[in-house]
């Protein structure tokens, strides 16, 4: 049989793309497109809501004679907490579903993203189960995360020379 | 005798006799539509174990048992059982297989594998290699979603084309010889096509339908040029999991393709788009390999028992990518097998 030659296989490869393109293009119109608009103001309304509460504790706090330092943090844990609570009774899914990014984004959706696997791979043990899947969610985006951090910060250093 | 026809079908010379059959499905199926047609459905998806996988396989081996129950035969009967579903190494298979003593052989045609292993199962029949052959299929919401997808419990809003993978299992007995008392009527395999892979370049792993859906006409198109058939040959040809974005393509292409459209609007239906409503919140339809599995060996197999379908074509899809697949850029392959039911 001949070898499949480098110039056949690089028209091939521009075929399939062609294909996938146009098939793409075909099957879009077949796909109803998420109401962007409506996810939109429902993650503004419940993300605000979460955002003021926690405000409004951190004054609280505030009041009671803690620095503002201190209060943000407890602020923080409670938040971690209740959403973990929260994952735990198997209500937060159900709540992300309407919300979106309102509970994503803050720092209730990564306390979802680590409690999660914790619960998910409890049947394959402490060690290879959860303590090898506890990142599975959270770690690219930490990974991603602190590197972006550290390039920025490098950059930040080098025009404050 | 030659059983090959065309470019990829088969006629059944011995038409081998489905003649038992049961099905196990979830929670959610069991407040589907077609509810009334499943043997077991769970009160909750664990099914009394400690793993999704555990329960998984005890759905599959209850679906088997029945199976074999209703054809009238015990396990010892079997000659070859034939399973497969959407785990690593078919974890669910197996481990069913383990329990319960009969030669086996695993197959994974991701969603395809009910009328995959329909398919292999009529051929030992009507090849002599076997009396009585058992065929299933199983998935599992959970343990299809925490292999391919998200833990369970993690947060996020699903695409409107996101499919919902089925927690059912099915299986059928096929057998070389009637079930006796036979109640009239009785349902053979008459005739199979093998599916070969298409690839249109779909990359988004929440558009499986359309992804699924060339391999589907390819399959379909090349049965009926296989068979002289033409559209009108069957009361209902069913594809697998295609759900509902799947089924309008599918639908779409069938027309161009040259086929009456009237035909393919009465005729042609998707077992995604009939195990749930669109009210169940399960976006694009159903899927997994027990999503054909369950409508099959449930809802359809009773209509061609009960004679309110004499002919039905069974085309199980699937979308054959693996959980790497994805991230090494490539697109979704994807198969559709098709096997010939009839009532007689």
């Amino acid at each position: 049989m001949k070898e499949i030659s480098k110039e056949d296989n690089k028209a091939m490869e521009q075929q399939k793309k062609e294909i996938s393109k146009a098939y793409g293009k075909y099957a879009k119109q077949f796909t109803p497109k998420p109401n962007y608009v409506g996810n939109g103001i429902k993650a503004f309304m419940v993300g605000g809501a979460i955002c003021t509460m926690a405000l409004w504790v951190q004054n609280q706090l505030m009041a009671q004679g803690i620095n503002e330092k201190d209060a943000g943090t407890f602020v923080t844990i409670g938040l971690v907490a209740l959403a973990q609570f929260l994952t735990g009774l198997g209500i937060f899914d159900s709540i992300a579903k309407f919300a979106g990014a309102g509970v994503i984004v803050p720092i209730t959706g990564f306390a979802n993203s680590m409690v999660a696997p914790a619960i998910e791979y409890k049947k394959e043990g402490p060690v290879l189960g959860v303590g090898a899947k506890l990142f599975s969610v959270a770690g690219p985006v930490l990974v991603c995360g602190i590197s972006s951090a550290v390039l920025v910060g490098i950059i930040y250093w080098l025009m404050g020379r | 005798m030659k059983k090959k026809v065309g470019r990829q079908s088969i006629l059944f010379s011995e038409r081998p006799y489905l003649r038992g059959r049961g099905t196990v499905v979830g929670k959610k199926e069991g407040e589907g539509p077609l509810a009334g047609y499943f043997d077991v459905i769970l009160d909750e998806d664990m099914y009394g174990e400690k793993s999704w996988e555990k329960a998984e396989s005890k759905m599959l081996k209850e679906s088997m048992m029945r199976a074999v129950q209703r054809a009238g035969l015990t396990k010892e009967d079997i000659d070859v059982m034939l399973s497969g579903d959407l785990l690593n190494q078919l974890m669910s298979s197996s481990f069913m297989a383990r329990d319960l003593h009969i030669p086996f052989l695993g197959l994974y045609g991701a969603c395809s594998t009910m009328t995959e292993s329909l398919v292999m199962g009529s051929i030992l029949i009507d090849g002599g290699f076997a009396q009585n052959v058992l065929a299933g299929a199983s998935s599992h919401f959970c343990t299809a979603e925490r292999q391919f997808r998200m833990p369970v419990e993690h947060g996020n809003q699903r695409p409107p084309s996101a499919q919902w993978t089925a927690t059912a299992a099915g299986a059928v007995v096929v057998s070389s010889q009637e079930k006796k008392p036979q109640p009239a009527p009785a349902v053979r395999a008459t005739a199979a096509t093998i599916g070969k892979v298409i690839d249109a370049g779909i990359k988004d792993a929440n558009q499986m339908g359309a992804a699924m859906a060339p391999a589907a006409v390819d399959t379909l198109l090349n049965h009926l040029e296989d068979t002289g058939r033409g559209i009108d040959y069957y009361d209902l040809i069913a594809t697998g999991d295609l759900g509902f974005i799947g089924k309008d393509i599918m639908v779409d292409l069938l027309i161009d393709a040259g086929l009456p459209s009237d035909k393919v609007y009465e005729r042609y239906d998707d077992c995604g788009t009939m195990l749930f409503t669109k009210e169940q919140d399960v976006h694009g339809g159903g899927s997994g390999c027990g999503c054909s599995a369950s409508v099959f060996c449930g809802y359809l197999l009773d209509k061609l028992e009960t004679g309110q379908l004499k002919k039905v074509l069974l085309m199980s899809t699937g979308a054959m990518l693996s959980t790497i697949s994805p991230f090494q850029g490539e697109s979704i392959p994807g198969i559709a097998h098709a096997i010939a039911l009839e009532a007689e």
